[in-house]
């Protein structure tokens, strides 16, 4: 089971592929996916990453180099996705964004909105700028919201970040971000505030649209549905409460086979702050390195075409119901 | 056992065709086709029925089974709680509805 974080054999996700005859080989390596710092101003009770202010680890300004250097060399790669912790918080973050958008390439930052209104847990500077750096760069916005009331927002996020997460929204939607005809792009992530599956997608986004628009005077482009992953702080809370074996038991029963053909690391590679190799950000966090060379600045992509991807039982939770990737649910 | 109810045993609601397993199959193919999709009304109003029809009918493998179904549907709390409303104001309702036939034998027994 790829060094899964659970041993037991029911969850034994490759022994699950093997009874229904499913190959889920890599497809392209449309997006590199980078992981610029742990460093969070937030402390979310689900995080997959364990990000927090208290975090140090970042990617050096020479890895950030060779990932441009990949970029440069491989325009296949098309889309440059940001995250962390709060990618905006690491220093060479807007050097980054400037040196990828004159590749070309489209640019993806997983923006925890509250960033923008807190000061620098490091430093204590403002970030009030970005969503003005992000217009100007053409950055698309990835931002998560874990429900269009407060209620569900501050139980997983902490107190009164939804109320901030309505003002970096307004901040961004005055830039143009989520407007009809700009362009630019604003997507919003809902994820479960708890151990149970996601609504429909579309469903909820039609919720989203109405509620943020008719309360708040918000608008968005398309909202991402994402199932919690059972790993690090989420699986500590699971094990905690007694949950851990309910909630794999109904990734497990919900397994399905098209949202499985439909996994992300099929088509992306993600990079960890060392400049080390995951076949998702989920195996980076579990530290499931792909099978492939051990820094990025060695990749070769016709060989990363080729590789077997990693799985764990974690992945149950990519190929739950309607599915999970970065951009959503995948059927 | 130390109680009737375990929330354990919802996992078993599968075993009730242990000894009718033709009859429960037809129940679960109708259970699945009214709760399983939208219709005329949608899962999540179809979830919020069964919310408020589990607390009226006081079982609690179905208030825990439509809390999660509830959320799995895109309700929130407070939808949830105002559905519990329904069903204590349709139980008040049809309590003191009866105080009609109360009042019509009072009127056939006083003076």
């Amino acid at each position: 089971m790829s060094g899964a974080a659970d041993p037991s054999p029911r969850y034994d996700f490759e022994a699950l592929l093997a009874a229904r005859c499913l190959a889920l080989p890599p497809r392209s390596v449309g997006t590199l996916q980078l992981n610029l710092t742990k460093l969070c101003n937030q402390a979310c009770r689900h995080c997959h990453v364990d990000a927090s202010p208290a975090r140090r680890e970042r990617m050096s300004r020479e890895t950030i180099d060779d990932c441009l250097e990949v970029l440069a060399r491989y325009p296949e790669i098309r889309t440059l996705d940001l995250t962390g912790g709060a990618p905006e918080l690491h220093p060479d973050f807007e050097y980054l964004v400037v040196a990828a958008a004159a590749l070309g390439r489209q640019l993806m930052v997983r923006h925890n909105l509250t960033v923008q209104l807190d000061p620098h847990p490091l430093t204590g500077a403002s970030l009030a700028h970005l969503p003005t750096f992000f217009a100007r760069h053409r950055v698309e916005v990835v931002s998560s919201l874990p429900y269009h009331q407060a209620y569900f927002t501050d139980s997983q996020r902490g107190a009164g970040v939804f109320d901030k997460s309505l003002e970096a929204l307004r901040r961004l939607n005055a830039q143009g971000y989520g407007q009809p005809g700009s362009g630019l792009v604003l997507n919003l992530v809902y994820n479960p505030v708890g151990p149970y599956l996601p609504a429909a997608q579309a469903s909820l986004e039609a919720d989203y649209r109405r509620e943020l628009r008719e309360r708040h005077g918000l608008q968005f482009n398309r909202l991402f549905t994402i199932t919690n992953m059972p790993i690090h702080r989420f699986r500590l809370h699971l094990e905690k409460s007694g949950q851990y074996a309910a909630y794999m038991d109904k990734l497990l029963a919900a397994f399905n086979p098209a949202a499985a053909e439909g996994v992300m690391c099929r088509d992306l590679l993600s990079v960890d702050w060392n400049g080390a190799v995951y076949d998702c950000d989920f195996n980076q966090q579990l530290g499931l390195r792909a099978e492939m060379p051990l820094h990025i600045r060695e990749l070769d992509l016709a060989a990363a075409l080729r590789r077997r991807i990693r799985f764990g039982d974690h992945c149950l939770g990519c190929t739950a119901g309607a599915g999970s990737s970065c951009g959503g649910a995948t059927t | 056992m130390s109680t009737y109810y375990e929330a354990e045993d919802l996992k078993k609601f599968g075993e009730i065709g242990r000894h009718a397993k033709p009859l429960a199959d037809e129940f679960f193919r109708y259970y699945g086709l009214v709760t399983g999709q939208d219709g005329a009304l949608t899962r999540r109003e179809k979830a919020l029925i069964a919310l408020a029809i589990a607390h009226s009918e006081k079982c609690a493998y179905c208030i825990d089974a439509y809390s999660t179904a509830c959320l799995e549907t895109g309700a929130n709390p407070e939808q949830m709680a105002e559905a519990v409303h329904v069903a204590a104001v349709m139980r008040a309702g049809v309590t003191l509805a009866h105080a009609i036939q109360m009042n019509n034998h009072l009127d056939k027994l006083v003076l």
